[in-house]
């Protein structure tokens, strides 16, 4: 039976379309889910898309994180579901205090919109399984407020505890500390990412097939753990 | 009825993009010499009397909401309050 992965619509969501497509392509099962709902609708991993969901009104992510789906998807994540915010997502599990730390605006103070290159540090996730330690992989960037923030002690911790996913590679290109472009939570279970692995699951529209892989590798994850 | 005001500001230690476009712009228009930081007000018209229950939960809400303490400090202040008989201009700080 596939896995079935859901993505959460909230008004202003952008990327929902493609991260179900992506989960389409990547073999599994996609669910869409509604922030106005409580109900998760079975699905086995979670995935919080990019946008600008409540017209990133106060903060980014912090009306979100308190719609009802959020309700549900922070208490699943307490019990180990495979939880992945994207851009906004990632906005909203920093908010959620699913993930440490905080995204701010770009100290470019621009929008940037490329393809990134990054490395992959911890392979020791839900979503990251499928890479090895120290890949090299280009995925879309694209955000105005995408500097990953954290003050020095959680930044130490985050390193020695290997919770950095994903480091930018050729230039910082928003003044994240330490070019930190995703984190994970101690159990593993929760990534957030800054980059894009919707982007780039189809060589249509994209350098690179990099992006599978995440989406891939939570399928293997939760195999694995049946 | 009475009106509170929550502030709230980066964090000293952290970079501040607006406030710096900001400080760019009015150093182009001649105003040299300034730096500024920036940050948000939000004017909360709160019905009923304003008990100390009333404060906290506005404190709560700012701590909730408001600010995120990750990254901001905020300020509660007391700005009018039309109760006769109550505190006027009661000031709450609050940094965490």
């Amino acid at each position: 039976m596939a896995t079935r992965i859901g993505v959460v619509t909230f008004p202003g969501s952008l990327d929902d379309h493609d991260a179900l497509r992506a989960i389409r392509v990547c073999g599994a099962e996609p669910v869409s889910l509604w922030h106005a709902s409580d109900s998760l609708r079975g699905v086995d991993a979670v995935i919080l898309p990019g946008g600008f969901s409540y017209g990133d009104y106060l903060r980014c992510g912090a009306i979100s994180r308190f719609a009802p789906v959020m309700t549900e998807v922070i208490a699943e994540a307490d019990r180990g579901m495979p939880v992945l915010g994207i851009c906004n997502g990632f906005q909203i599990l920093c908010e959620a205090h699913l993930l440490p730390g905080a995204l701010i605006r770009n100290d470019v103070r621009t929008f940037v919109c490329k393809d990134q290159r990054l490395r992959v540090e911890s392979t020791d996730t839900a979503w990251t399984g499928a890479f090895g330690l120290g890949d090299e992989i280009t995925i879309v960037l694209k955000n105005g407020e995408g500097g990953y923030i954290a003050d020095e002690p959680t930044l130490d911790r985050l390193e020695a505890e290997g919770q950095v996913v994903v480091r930018y590679l050729e230039g910082n290109p928003n003044g994240s500390r330490r070019d930190i472009a995703g984190v994970r939570n101690e159990r593993g279970n929760v990534v957030g990412l800054m980059p894009h692995p919707e982007h780039n699951v189809d060589l249509l529209t994209g350098p690179s097939l990099d992006g599978r892989p995440f989406f891939t590798g939570v399928q293997s994850f939760l195999a694995a753990r049946v | 009825m009475a009106r509170v005001v929550v502030e709230v500001m980066p964090k000293p230690e952290i970079l501040d993009p607006q406030g710096k476009a900001v400080t760019g712009a009015l150093d182009r228009l001649g105003f040299d010499g300034i730096s500024v930081r920036q940050g948000k007000r939000f004017e909360l018209e709160v019905s009923g009397e304003l008990s100390q229950d009333r404060l906290d939960a506005i404190h709560k809400a700012a701590e909730t909401l408001l600010a995120n303490t990750v990254i901001e400090t905020f300020v509660v202040h007391v700005e009018e309050e039309f109760v006769a008989d109550a505190a006027v201009g009661a000031v709450e700080e609050a940094s965490a």
